[in-house]
This record gives C-alpha cells, structure tokens and sequence, in this order.
C-alpha cells in the first residue's frame, strides 16, 4: 500500500451531503476484475453528458462544464472536501480505488460513511473528520480563492492552510501507523496465526457446527 | 454479572486478540463471495501467494451480473469475464460455489439464510453492504469492502473495533398493509441516513417479535440504509423454526447442542444501550419514497415536503436537488405520482413472503396500461421454484408481469435491467440514489405489497383500500 506522511495539493469542493459510492463509481465500472483504471469515470455521471461505458476513451466524452471537478482551477486536486455522510451506501472498494486513480490522496469531511471510511484507510488514502463549522469555512474559502490549496499532515493530525492556519484531527493509532508505513495489513495479522489458529481449535470444540462441511 | 446486549455477545465471541487501544482482530465464520467484489482479493491471494486460510467457511454464487432472461451464456462479454472469473476462482481454491444455472444460485444475502448458510451466533461477512441482512438470525453480519475480503480470506479475521449499540424498539401490532420494508423505512425517515453511523443496530420489541424471518431479513437488511453496518434482531422460536432441517444447519445431536447456545443470543435485561430509539407501530403508514435519499421517506397519503420550510440550507439544497432530479414539485400528493416501471425483487423484498404479498394484492387484476414493464425477479432458484408451486407465477404473469430468474437485477442494474433517462419506478429495492437503477432513472422505495398496488393503479396508492 502506498504510504501517507503529509500531502499538499489543490481542493476539489463537492458541496453535498451523503455523497454515495453509486455516484463516486457507478455500476457498470464495478464489472471490471483489475483495481486501476478508474480515475476517468471518478463521479462519471456528474463528470460527463453522455453515459459512460467500461473500457471507453474519456478524452472525447462531453464534459458536464457545470459540475466543479470540470472547472480549470480544480485540475490536478489531491485533496476533496465534503459534507456529512461522504460515501454512504455500497461496500464496493472501486469508490475509493476511484479518488486514488484520479489522484485525491486526502479526503475532508464532517463525517463519512462507515464502510467507506474504512475502505480509505486499505487503499493509501486519508479521510480526515473536521467539525462542521471548520469545514464549512473551508468550503468558502475554497470557493473565494482559485487553485485554494491546503495541507493535510498526518504524523502531526493537522489540516493546514497556506496562511498558517491550522486544525488537528483525530486519528485512529493502528490505522495511522499503517498508513504512516504503507503496511500491509493481511501480513501484520499474520503475525498472530498462532492466535488465530488457538481460538479456533477452541469454537470448534464449542461450536463444532461452523465448521462443518458444505453441502 | 453485568446485562449485555447480543451484540456485545456476538462481539466477545469473536475476539481472537485486542490491543490495549480496542483495535481487535474478530473470527469469522461464514463468508459470503459473490462476483463483483472478489476478483481483486483472488488476485491479491496470488499475487502474495498466501492460500485460503479456511476454505469451508466460503459460499459463493454469481448474482449481480446474471441475467435474469433466459441465456446459456452472459450476452455481455464484461459481465461475462466476471462471472467466469468467479468459476474459475472457485474451482481453483475448491469453494462451494452456486453458479449460474444451479437451482440453489440467487442473490447472495437470500441463498445464505436459504441454505442454513447463516447460523445464529456466527459473524458473517461479504463484500457487500447489504450483509447487514443476515443479523435477522442473531448474527454478527457486516458488509466489508475488497481488502478485507482479501484479508478474510488470508486470515478468516477481520481487524475490527467496538460499534456503539443502539436499540431501536418497534411495539405494537402493524396495521394490515404495513410491512418490515415500511418499518425499515419509517425508522431510516426517523433517524436519517447517517442516524447509525458507528452503531450496530438492534431491533426490538413486540412488532419485531411478530416478524417473520423474511421480515426481519429485510428490516436489517436496510440497517445500511440508515448508516448501521450492522442490525441484529435476537433469537427466538421463530428464529429456530427458520433454520431447522436447513442443508447447511446442524442435525441430530448438534442441533441440541447449537439451539441450547442459540437460545441465549439475546439482550439480558437491563442491558445498556448507547442510544435508544422508539417508534409506535400502530402509527407507521405504508410509505413511499420521494427524492434520493432512503431518508426522504413520507406516508403514502402525505404530500412532498417543501424545502422552503427546511431550515437547514445543505439540508434545503439537498432536497432542492432531489427534487429537481426527480423532477417533481414539493407539496405534490404522493399517490398523485404515475410511474413508468415496477419492480419487485432484490435482497431486501425478493423472499417467498414478499411475493405472496404482492400476489395477494395482483390477484386476478391487470396492471395499469401506463406501466411499461413490471418485473417480478425470485431471489433465488429456490424462492422461484417455490412460488411457482404455489402458483404465484401465474398469478403475476396474468397480470402483467415478466416473472424472472433470480439474480440482483434492476436493484442496480449491472445487467440489462435497467430503467433508461427520466423512467420513474416504483421498486422493493434499497436505494433510490441518482442513477441507482440506470443513469437518469428515478427511483421511489416501496414495499412489496405498494409496488403492487402502484402496478396496477399505475400510480402510488394506499394499498390498504385494496386489501381488505
């Protein structure tokens, strides 16, 4: 996994709340069985006027010129500020494979959905909770100020803006430290094998029905 | 000793090792595979080249891209390669796999409680938020996304913290024409769609209690709708009933044993709850969903909100929003809105009860010469074969249906069920997000029984006065 200290870049505004992972990533790009390639379709149906299709070249498709990501002084963004319940509803890991193809490396928000949130933390990027009132300061400032960039520090949990400003933010401890050191969580849990293999001798010796043969 | 809520139960239960911070690794007992959100985890397997730690607690079946049209292969070529992926990762790893063209094959979260699949007590997970549903059986169930599937796989654990708990009790007898889909909806309108965020939800009291399992599937289903991972309801007879002489359940000796542990799946006494929450059933309506958000929910003899009266602005412009996405006026009765399609199916109202219900409200009727297709899609082989011994097939055939085969269909349109641009629905599925069932469609959630009546008035109506 690709490791996260500190990112500095370009804001990208989504002023809505409960943004779902239907629009981060629709449908029919989750019938793809690879991980990358979902940077063009990011907010596809916000993004774009026609349809999208897997497999397309986006670079002909009629950009929505309305809708925020398409304007000039947002290009290149690395970080997405937004508003309650930020990726409510499906599971699908393609939402948060989405922001890290297209580039977001930093995600601000009052709040995110519980399995999106988590799903962030395995793939390198950061979701970072602010109170409302910060975000929504953030939010006009953003809109006040073209190419408005920010900091998002993690070893110190502060988001900071380019005038010195700065706000901390809590973190999880075992999620900081593997984000902090790319690590891979399936190996650090591998290390407790033996563990795992001891609670398991006892459930079936307890509940030997889990661990019966299909049928 | 200290009352302790199921879930505190369930959680405990699991604990393989917890650091100092709450940072736990939870054992789980059941993984549910389908299609679309595996690929990658097989690949990652591979690619570390780490085998399955325990391959027995795999269930796998296609649902999301198989058509639900009579084909002998995926007409798709994309479709295809995933669901090919799929046999092939199942045949490699040797994992029990229902497979396009099995009769157990269906929608994932309707095969599992099927087959006996899902226990009470167990932790169940799979890459899919609606996992939520198995919690119906006193079951840990969560939704996870592709790494941790991978992760389950690698290590049968997931790396997991305490929810805070929340009970929601429903008391009272639903009046005739409400369903669990209306209480699912009714408490996601109460507590809003993050309402649950952090929280496992346990359902509660004696409108719950009167459930069915289908019932309870679908209210935990929508758990995720209102931000829960999870939703739990606790075991009773009912429970017990459901599993017993399933394929997968225990038999003989076993079954005691397993029904005397099953029995204490339940919130002592005096338990404490993080949060409480209360809902009168004898005052739910049967509702129906108006913008595109679970949310946005009112009684079917309500009329649209106006956003004018919002006082919060992103919550007004939201709603400013949906209803320009919807492309409906606030103040609008909602039993004045026509739609163009109807469709019953999906994980959350796609079980026999489901389509006995609607039967019951289709029977010997037509459905209304504006409706341009109404599917009725079994969650699984097995549902369909059921209902078609019933005879509710026929039932929805001569009214004007299209009876299909199982699969998630147009909940999301990964197949070819698809509503197209400005088509407006009234569908037994979950979500009503902009362009859930097809860029451009517009989607009011209902249950079984009010998707029926919608079909046949071909416009929302208070099923009650046709049920009598």
């Amino acid at each position: 996994m690709q490791a996260f200290t500190q990112v500095t870049g370009v804001v990208l505004p989504i002023d809505r709340s409960n943004v779902d992972t239907d629009a981060i990533i629709p449908k029919q790009f989750l019938k793809s069985i690879h991980r990358s390639g979902f940077g063009p379709h990011l907010f596809d149906a916000w993004r774009y006027l026609d349809e999208g299709q897997p497999g397309q070249d986006c670079s002909k498709r009629p950009l929505n010129t309305g809708f925020v990501m398409n304007q000039p002084r947002y290009q290149g963004a690395s970080i997405l500020l937004a508003r309650d319940n930020f990726g409510c509803g499906s599971s699908r890991e393609h939402a948060p494979w989405a922001l890290s193809d297209y580039g977001i490396r930093a995600l601000i928000a009052p709040s995110f959905a519980d399995i999106f949130f988590n799903n962030c933390f395995k793939n390198g990027l950061l979701p970072v909770v602010l109170p409302e009132a910060v975000v929504d300061k953030l939010f006009k400032a953003v809109l006040a100020t073209p190419h408005y960039q920010l900091t998002v520090d993690l070893t110190n949990q502060q988001v900071r803006t380019s005038d010195g400003e700065s706000f901390s933010f809590e973190v999880d401890g075992f999620r900081k430290y593997c984000l902090l050191n790319g690590f891979d969580d399936i190996a650090l849990t591998l290390r407790h094998a033996e563990d795992i293999k001891t609670y398991e001798a006892q459930r079936q010796l307890a509940e030997p029905w889990i661990f019966g043969v299909n049928r | 000793m200290k009352p302790t809520t199921l879930y505190e139960k369930l959680w405990r239960a699991h604990v393989v090792r917890e650091e100092a911070d709450g940072t736990a690794l939870i054992y789980i007992d059941r993984h549910l595979v389908h299609e679309v959100t595996s690929p990658q985890a097989f690949e990652g397997l591979k690619l570390a080249k780490r085998p399955l730690w325990r391959v027995n607690s795999i269930l796998a079946t296609a649902d999301h891209n198989t058509p639900t049209t009579h084909q002998e292969v995926i007409a798709d070529p994309v479709s295809r390669l995933q669901v090919d992926t799929l046999d092939k990762n199942c045949a490699e790893y040797h994992i029990t796999e229902f497979p396009m063209g099995d009769h157990r094959q269906g929608i994932v979260h309707v095969i599992g409680p099927e087959q006996g699949a899902t226990l009470p007590g167990m932790t169940v997970v799979c890459g899919d938020s609606h996992t939520s549903t198995h919690g119906a059986f006193a079951a840990l169930a969560m939704g996870i996304g592709t790494s941790e599937v991978e992760h389950v796989m690698a290590t049968q654990t997931l790396i997991s913290k305490r929810a805070k708990t929340m009970r929601v009790v429903v008391d009272g007898v639903l009046p005739k024409g409400v369903t669990a889909k209306d209480v699912a909806l009714a408490i996601i309108g109460h507590i809003g769609t993050a309402g649950g965020t952090g929280y496992a939800i346990e359902f509660a009291g004696s409108a719950i209690r009167s459930l069915s399992m289908e019932g309870r599937m679908t209210l935990c289903n929508m758990a995720i709708e209102a931000g829960a991972r999870a939703g739990m309801v606790a075991v009773d007879e009912t429970t017990i009933e459901y599993v017993k002489g399933r394929p997968f359940a225990p038999q003989g000796e076993l079954w005691d044993k397993a029904v005397n542990y099953w029995r204490t799946l339940v919130s002592d006494e005096g338990a404490v709850f993080d949060k409480e929450v209360t809902l009168n059933a004898v005052a739910i309506e049967p509702l129906v969903t108006w913008g595109t958000s679970p949310e946005m929910v009112v009684s079917i003899n309500d009329c649209i909100p106006d956003p004018q009266l919002e006082k919060d602005p992103i919550r007004r412009e939201g709603m400013e929003r949906a209803l320009k996405y919807m492309d409906l006026p606030a103040g609008k009765p909602m039993s004045s809105i026509s739609i163009d399609k109807v469709f019953i199916g999906s994980c959350t109202n796609s079980r026999i009860e489901d389509l006995r219900s609607a039967a019951e409200v289709l029977k010997g009727k037509k459905i209304a010469a504006n409706v341009k297709l109404a599917l009725a899609v079994p969650g699984s082989g097995l549902v369909k074969a059921q209902a078609e011994q019933e005879g509710l097939d026929v039932i929805f055939k001569e009214a004007g249906f299209e009876w299909r085969n199982p699969g998630c269909s147009m909940c999301l349109g990964m197949n070819d069920d698809r509503l197209s641009a400005g088509e407006r629905c009234a569908s037994t599925s979950n979500r009503n997000f902009e362009g859930r069932q097809g860029a451009g469609s517009r989607t009011h959630l209902v249950s079984p029984q009010m998707a029926a009546a919608a079909a046949i008035a071909g416009h929302f109506t208070d099923v009650r006065a046709l049920i009598k």
